[in-house]
């Protein structure tokens, strides 16, 4: 993809999130496309393409009406949104289709008509993590920490300020779930999960969805909104079980997908104003830091407790209130790839003055995929 | 202990031999005869270097404990706390696991204290490979 050739000219979440138990799954992603349609001035005979996960992408387009004549189905997890606005802006660029639908809806916390993942007993999963008695992600995702807490000396209370922090940013947005502020004391007298991590350094659990509508940049300012350009995307997975990543102290599928998107975008760190790490838990920010290349190894938990992620600080990460604070429906890349819409349009609750790069970094999985993508507000 | 069982592996056509193995008292392995490559979790080829021709042996039943999590909510057959961990073969390749008759608490489960193997036999089909810690 050619920087700034594709652009975002329609994003929107579901009408309301959190507790949403008058609406199936399905009718979260329509609430959410409806939204993001009405957002751009579109219909859905103006939609030729559609990309979707947790519901079939023939699912979303027979409910919603479309007639596609380019899908995608990608889903490795929560980042599978980030990897459909990077095969939908090749697909565009390539002429297969010319405006994009990329839906996500998911009732994480009501459970109303939710699709269900169930790990097969054949699976390699299933033979050999599943008879240990994990019980999803809390007792499988965090399992890493412990090794790097010792390769690199991260406190417990360095890991607790990745909580708080992300709270004092979700205390500026109205639509977070969580909003009073909280110390580390707090974070390290909550209910014990899964030892080394209490229930405030675990996210959310919510019902909502999100929808993007992508089309060619020279078709952007024919939208109602002020066009998002995509400059930079990148993708890739390692392992579907968590005990056989290959370094517990970082991702390699962000190692791929980061650098990836930041050669295409042609841009280094000091060129970035907004950052967006998928938080599931704690350590996510701190992984992502190091692993996207903007701290040194081992630095990162410093980092975050130096308060240079946090409101005032010289790169705000998380905005929104994160999965930690905001929301998290199971799937939360949607709403951090929202968050960098919103910020790049200048439209978010903490806004941060002047941005022009947001790099938006989603996981899928436990450490099992991940997607980046970078948006730019500057016209080509 | 919480009612139920815990989550049963079946086996397939790839990884039979693990199983029959921890039946008879064995960890066994897998080693790529072009590259030498020992490897976990089975597959008939080396994913080092993707040769078919490869050995199956008995592993020492020794690591280190590498990674964990002490898990606090109640799972079928599982009394909370109880740990869920990864060891690092003496072999090389890291597996998950529970480490068994010791104390879950972080300081009685330190990281790199070594371990050895003991088999948890569920039923007449399925042992399971859990660690405790190592008795020299």
């Amino acid at each position: 993809m050619k920087p700034k050739s594709i652009a975002i000219v329609g994003a929107a979440e579901t009408t309301r999130l959190g507790v949403i138990p008058d609406m199936s799954q399905i009718q979260l992603h329509a609430d959410a496309a409806l939204n993001a349609m009405a957002d751009a001035g579109l219909q859905p005979a103006d939609i030729d393409g559609i990309a979707t996960a947790g519901e079939t992408p023939v699912t979303v387009a027979h409910y919603l009406g479309l007639t596609p004549k380019w899908v995608d189905g990608t889903a490795v997890g929560g980042c599978s949104f980030m990897i459909h606005v990077r095969h939908a802006a090749a697909a565009i660029a390539a002429g297969l289709c010319e405006t994009v639908l990329i839906t996500h809806g998911e009732s994480g916390r009501s459970g109303i008509g939710r699709t269900r993942n169930v790990v097969a007993p054949t699976s390699l999963s299933g033979q050999f993590e599943q008879p240990y008695g994990p019980l999803g992600p809390p007792s499988l995702f965090t399992i890493p920490v412990l090794r790097y807490m010792k390769t690199y000396g991260l406190s417990h209370e360095q890991l607790a300020m990745v909580s708080v922090v992300q709270r004092e940013w979700a205390g500026k947005n109205p639509r977070a779930t969580f909003r009073a502020p909280i110390t580390v004391e707090d974070v390290l007298n909550s209910r014990m999960i899964a030892y080394p991590f209490r229930l405030l350094q675990c996210c959310l659990v919510t019902d909502g969805g999100g929808a993007l509508i992508l089309v060619a940049a020279e078709r952007a300012r024919n939208f109602p909104q002020k066009p998002v350009y995509l400059i930079g995307t990148g993708e890739s997975v390692e392992t579907p079980m968590v005990s056989q990543m290959e370094d517990f102290t970082s991702s390699r599928a962000f190692r791929v997908a980061g650098p990836e998107a930041f050669a295409e975008a042609g841009i280094t760190h000091n060129d970035v104003d907004h950052l967006m790490i998928y938080d599931a838990f704690a350590h996510l920010p701190i992984y992502g830091l190091e692993d996207l290349g903007f701290v040194p190894r081992g630095e990162a938990g410093a980092f975050i407790a130096g308060r240079n992620t946090a409101p005032g600080g010289d790169l705000p990460l998380n905005t929104n209130g994160g999965g930690l604070s905001y929301m998290h429906s199971g799937m939360y890349g949607m709403y951090a790839l929202q968050e960098s819409v919103r910020q790049m349009r200048g439209t978010a609750p903490a806004q941060i003055a002047g941005a022009r790069i947001s790099v938006c970094h989603g996981v899928g999985g436990m450490f099992a995929a991940s997607g980046t993508i970078i948006m730019s507000n500057e016209p080509p | 202990m919480s009612e139920g069982r815990r989550a049963r592996p079946q086996p397939t056509p790839e990884t039979q031999h693990f199983w029959d193995g921890t039946r008879v008292g064995e960890l066994r392995l897998q080693r790529c005869d072009a590259c030498s490559k020992v490897y976990f979790p089975p597959r008939p080829f080396c994913p080092a270097c993707t040769a078919r021709q490869i050995s199956v042996f008995a592993a020492s039943g020794k690591g280190r404990l590498y990674s964990y999590v002490i898990h606090h909510r109640p799972v079928p057959g599982f009394t909370p706390p109880y740990s869920i961990a990864v060891v690092e073969l003496e072999e090389g390749p890291r597996m998950m696991t529970n480490i068994i008759d010791c104390q879950q608490t972080p300081e009685a489960l330190e990281l790199d204290m070594p371990v050895e193997i003991v088999f948890e036999k569920l039923d007449d089909e399925i042992t399971l490979p859990l660690f405790r810690p190592a008795r020299r």
